[in-house]
């Protein structure tokens, strides 16, 4: 008799594998629209004027004429927050970021565009639209009577020289200033006004979380709805996606009130990875000890097909 | 009274009390299985070895899980995801079984259409086997509730207002089914309960009668061939052991069963490390919300043939042929009017055909149950469906005109 089992194994695999490749590739392919990235150049932002900051000149500008920090804490330099995060949410709708880290975070060029036009770099022209007299709450930079070009270029070079260096830049410090004063992420303790700490007194934790409500609230009429909890975002959506969003949240989702963050390839990829170690925290461990139980399972398999030769020698 | 003696041994002592030999005689060394049969014999073994990850797995993850509101999302995704240690890698294997079964059960399923095996005394086999995938699907959509997700909660609201029974407006009905309004807290402890305790129940008990159903009529083989079980049982016990049509349960056939489950393995460990997305959408990752409904809502893959069935008509006809999809692959054994228990291929053209067209359009309705319902996607779901029905209808007619081969 012919062996027919390759055949009938061919058969079950073709259409286990056609109705996976439906359901699974082509059906995710269909529903969801499909947004190349452009490695975050920022393609539609003005280039850079090339001129070379003065990160002296900067700081100038910075404390002085463009009056930055007026809304703006710069602890790294010796100018902390003027108030609770709360306090400052109630007034601007989100709580300004500190600018301590503000020039290894973000892309210059993002920063140069923000300066002089937020709502146009952030992407939120739908929202804030001068003649309709609304205006981004952060105020644009008019330039301080000289080359406004040169300006700019002094206040990034300031900004880039109090920030920490690309490897001191860990995952979760790129979240918190890219993402951490909208989103929180409660599996990692993480709420928008900063880690939650651990209070000894019911009290004072409960006199905490009021802050945060607080803080919500404000952000709940800034925006439109409470951002989401990014803790799952990894699984719910996947690095693709979110690269994609984070490089321009118009894209995937038209007319959100998310501004675009403007972070830099190499940032973005730590705010993802410390996404992944919320959402995906197993994921090394996962890894390594796949290849353990699939060793494992072979030998077994080669066991189980030994025994079976032996048992089926005398039966044919 | 019965008489016992004083044992000789432990296994003496044993057998007087529960006949541990002739029990062994009758589950295993002397329960006869024809030599005639492929590697999709062993899908039963399969089955069983996937349960069992399922029940140990299940076991694990029942010590973390909280069936509450407001906890059960975190209790999965925080605490059994993160905490525990390998809580991840009980989930996973949890997720991809409840998913894997279901496509070894299609598969043991067409095995059984192509090869005949629902005819000739094994129509009980047939029935248990589909109540058993009537249980099954029930504990796939009761644990599917469990994490709390976007995609349990909305598929929830989904499935429970079927029960609504469309132009009937059973609304009481559906509240009473969850307790509530709305998928709530009433609703998601009943559906632990019944995925934790009674629907594992009813499985044990279908478990028993499928393989009781079983023991009666043997196991069909490639040929639908009949066998003389007592006379090939007797040329292999007087030591014609490659003459015999038939061999031992246990060691002969169980040894390929441990081949294809140990090549089982290898695929399944393979999907639970590297390929679980599919058996765990990400849309569940969201937790529960209420004012947010998904921009497309679907079933697990295994449900989407019957969802198709469900969708392309007007709710009251869509429910009607939801409800005739339901119960229909049950009556198969007398819906085929056939004579012939042989596979498929060798009955004439037109079971052939069906055989071949059944499974070709169930996959074209599973890729349409998933796809968005627009444009060409709910055409051809349309004609699917239709088709799906029609063949139903027209099989009795098929096979009450083929001819004996």
């Amino acid at each position: 008799m012919k062996n027919k089992e390759p055949l009938i194994l061919a058969v079950v695999v073709f259409f286990s594998l056609v109705t996976y490749y439906l359901v699974e590739p082509y059906a995710h392919h269909v529903m969801h629209k499909h947004v190349e990235s452009e490695h975050f150049a920022y393609a539609d932002l003005p280039a850079l004027s090339g001129k070379i900051g003065d990160a002296a000149n900067g700081k100038v500008l910075v404390t002085g004429a463009a009056a930055c920090t007026g809304c703006h804490s710069i602890e790294k330099d010796g100018m902390p927050a003027m108030m609770e995060p709360q306090m400052s949410a109630a007034s601007y709708g989100v709580n300004p970021p500190d600018l301590s880290n503000a020039g290894a975070v973000y892309d210059a060029k993002f920063l140069s565009d923000l300066i002089k036009n937020p709502a146009h770099a952030l992407k939120v022209e739908h929202k804030y639209d001068p003649a309709k007299g609304k205006m981004h709450p952060m105020v644009p930079f008019y330039g301080a009577g000289g080359d406004i070009d040169q300006e700019v270029a002094d206040i990034v070079a300031y900004l880039q020289s109090i920030a920490v260096s690309a490897e001191e830049l860990t995952p979760a410090m790129a979240f918190e200033n890219a993402c951490g004063r909208c989103h929180a992420m409660r599996y990692e303790n993480w709420t928008q006004m900063g880690t939650k700490p651990s209070f000894k007194h019911k009290k004072d934790e409960l006199a905490f979380d009021i802050k945060v409500i607080e803080y919500q609230d404000s952000l709940k009429a800034y925006m439109g709805k409470l951002p989401p909890d990014l803790s799952m975002y990894y699984r719910s959506r996947n690095s693709h996606f979110l690269e994609t969003f984070i490089e321009n949240p118009q894209s995937q989702l038209a007319g959100t009130a998310m501004p675009r963050v403007g972070v830099t390839a190499e940032v973005a990829e730590k705010v993802i990875e410390h996404m992944a170690d919320a959402g995906d925290t197993k994921r090394h461990e996962r890894e390594s000890i796949a290849v353990n139980v699939m060793i494992y399972i072979v030998i077994f398999a080669i066991f189980a097909l030994l025994w079976k030769k032996q048992v089926w020698r005398d039966l044919h | 009274m019965a008489h016992f003696t004083k044992a000789t041994s432990i296994k003496d002592w044993l057998n007087q009390r529960l006949a541990v030999e002739k029990l062994e005689k009758v589950m295993a060394s002397e329960y006869w299985i024809p030599k005639n049969i492929n590697f999709l014999w062993a899908m039963g073994m399969v089955l069983v070895i996937t349960f069992a990850l399922l029940l140990v797995s299940g076991i694990f993850l029942l010590m973390y899980y909280q069936p509450n509101v407001a906890t059960a999302f975190d209790s999965v995704n925080y605490t059994i995801m993160r905490e525990v240690d390998f809580g991840w890698l009980w989930r996973h294997v949890h997720g991809v079984a409840a998913s894997v079964v279901f496509l070894i059960i299609y598969i043991h399923m067409f095995t059984g259409i192509y090869y005949g095996s629902y005819k000739k005394g094994r129509e009980m086999i047939w029935i248990s086997g589909m109540l058993l995938f009537v249980a099954f699907s029930a504990e796939a959509f009761s644990g599917y509730m469990l994490p709390w997700g976007q995609m349990s909660y909305w598929a929830g609201m989904v499935i429970t207002n079927l029960f609504s029974g469309g132009s009937l407006h059973a609304d009481g009905l559906v509240e009473w089914i969850r307790g509530d309004y709305v998928p709530a807290q009433a609703f998601l402890t009943r559906f632990f309960m019944l995925h934790v305790l009674l629907i594992p129940l009813a499985i044990l008990g279908l478990i028993g009668l499928h393989f009781g159903a079983l023991r009666i009529p043997h196991v069909n083989n490639q040929d639908g061939e009949e066998i003389d079980f007592d006379a090939e049982a007797k040329k292999y016990l007087d030591g014609d052991k490659a003459g015999s049509k038939v061999m031992r349960f246990a060691n002969d056939f169980m040894s390929k069963d441990m081949m294809v489950v140990g090549i089982y393995l290898i695929f399944f460990f393979y999907l639970v490390f590297y390929n679980y997305g599919f058996a765990m959408d990400p849309v569940n990752f969201d937790p529960a919300d209420g004012l947010k409904t998904p921009a497309h809502i679907y079933p697990e893959w295994y449900f989407l043939w019957s969802y198709e069935i469900l969708r392309p008509f007007s709710v009251d006809i869509g429910l009607i042929a939801f409800a005739f999809a339901q119960v229909i692959f049950v009556l198969l054994p007398f819906l085929d009017r056939s004579p012939n228990t042989c596979p498929a291929n060798r009955r004439g053209k037109a079971f052939a055909i069906w055989f071949w067209l059944m499974l070709i359009n169930m996959i074209v309705l599973t890729a349409m149950g998933k796809l968005p319902p627009e444009g060409v996607f709910s055409k051809i779901g349309f004609v699917s469906a239709i088709l799906f029905i029609v063949m139903w209808i027209a099989l009795p007619f098929i096979t009450a005109r083929e001819k004996k081969v």
